[in-house]
């Protein structure tokens, strides 16, 4: 039955991330971003990693989500029609996926006892930690004690991420940014005419573009 | 009986993706994956009774947590085109 949710979990897998490449509407690609990342955090469950579901389910369909929604209030909804066929491109990420798939022939049994995982510093962490550290939760004091220099690190490469990413949104739509009906709206229209008030030289391209996207928005939100 | 209720989860899943995959309107793509999240959190809560191991019940609630909490952000984002950080003061007062 397990095996049956599986396999049924990783062809709705299949079919989100075609339809999110397919997509050319950025706002239902960023939507099926959310069901993609709902159910790769269901499969981890499946695959008893809980704590990764945990993560997955709170950074891919929470956070990046919503970032995501913040990028496309700066960049509009829909995605410019490509310049050239990209087959080359799909070549070399065909090639590398089935790199990654060999790779995957050698890695031990999914879930075997024998695992040399289970036989390295686990056992240790397990019986040790409580005795060592003084923490009743293993996880705990593995992350927090045996790889604290680890965890700093992360914690320090993310807090970097968050600052940089909030930068980048904050700087957007704000010269472009009115106040009607007593509320901040940007409309895309304002954004652009700030934009070629800069004389900035593809302005004029800018404008066809953004009002094209006007368009499709209206039509969507109809 | 929590097999024939994880199929019908299973199905009602693919149905809600469905409609996020053809909606015409946004609304119909945000109402799409705001029921796929409450799938995924049924689906969850089902498969840990059917597997005997109900203790990953708690996961599904901050699941749902996390559900409610992304459409709200998501229909914020609607309402002002942006999410609404950085407001100027005469506009924020109000």
């Amino acid at each position: 039955m397990v095996e049956f949710v599986d396999i049924a979990l990783l062809v709705l897998l299949g079919i989100t991330a075609f339809s999110i490449i397919r997509q050319k509407n950025l706002f239902a690609a960023v939507m099926m971003a959310g069901i993609y990342s709902l159910l790769s955090a269901a499969l981890f469950v499946v695959m008893d990693a809980v704590d990764v579901a945990f993560t997955e389910a709170a950074v891919g369909a929470g956070i990046s989500t919503i970032l995501m929604l913040g990028t496309l209030a700066l960049v509009g909804h829909s995605e410019h029609q490509p310049q050239h066929r990209p087959i080359l491109p799909l070549f070399v990420v065909i090639l590398t996926g089935a790199v990654l798939v060999y790779g995957t022939l050698d890695i031990p049994p999914f879930g075997d006892a024998s695992n040399p995982v289970h036989h390295h510093v686990a056992p240790h962490y397990l019986e040790e930690s409580e005795h060592e550290i003084g923490i009743p939760n293993v996880v705990t004091s593995v992350l927090a004690s045996y790889r604290g220099y680890d965890t700093m690190g992360e914690t320090t490469v993310i807090f970097a991420a968050l600052v940089g990413v909030l930068l980048l949104l904050s700087l957007g739509p704000r010269p472009g940014r009115v106040a009607s009906n007593g509320r901040a709206t940007t409309t895309v229209r304002e954004r652009d005419k700030a934009v070629s008030e800069e004389g900035m030289e593809e302005a004029q391209g800018d404008t066809l573009q953004v009002s094209d996207e006007e368009n499709t928005l209206e039509d969507t939100n109809g | 009986m929590f097999i024939a209720a994880t199929v019908g989860v299973l199905v009602s899943m693919s149905l809600a993706m469905t409609r996020a995959l053809m909606g015409p309107t946004v609304y119909d793509r945000v109402l799409a994956v705001n029921t796929f999240g409450t799938k995924t959190v049924l689906l969850i809560a089902v498969l840990g009774f059917l597997t005997d191991r109900p203790e990953f019940l708690d996961l599904a609630i901050v699941y749902a947590l996390i559900n409610f909490i992304g459409t709200i952000a998501v229909l914020k984002f609607f309402e002002y085109r942006d999410l609404g950080w950085a407001r100027p003061p005469e506009a924020s007062s109000e």
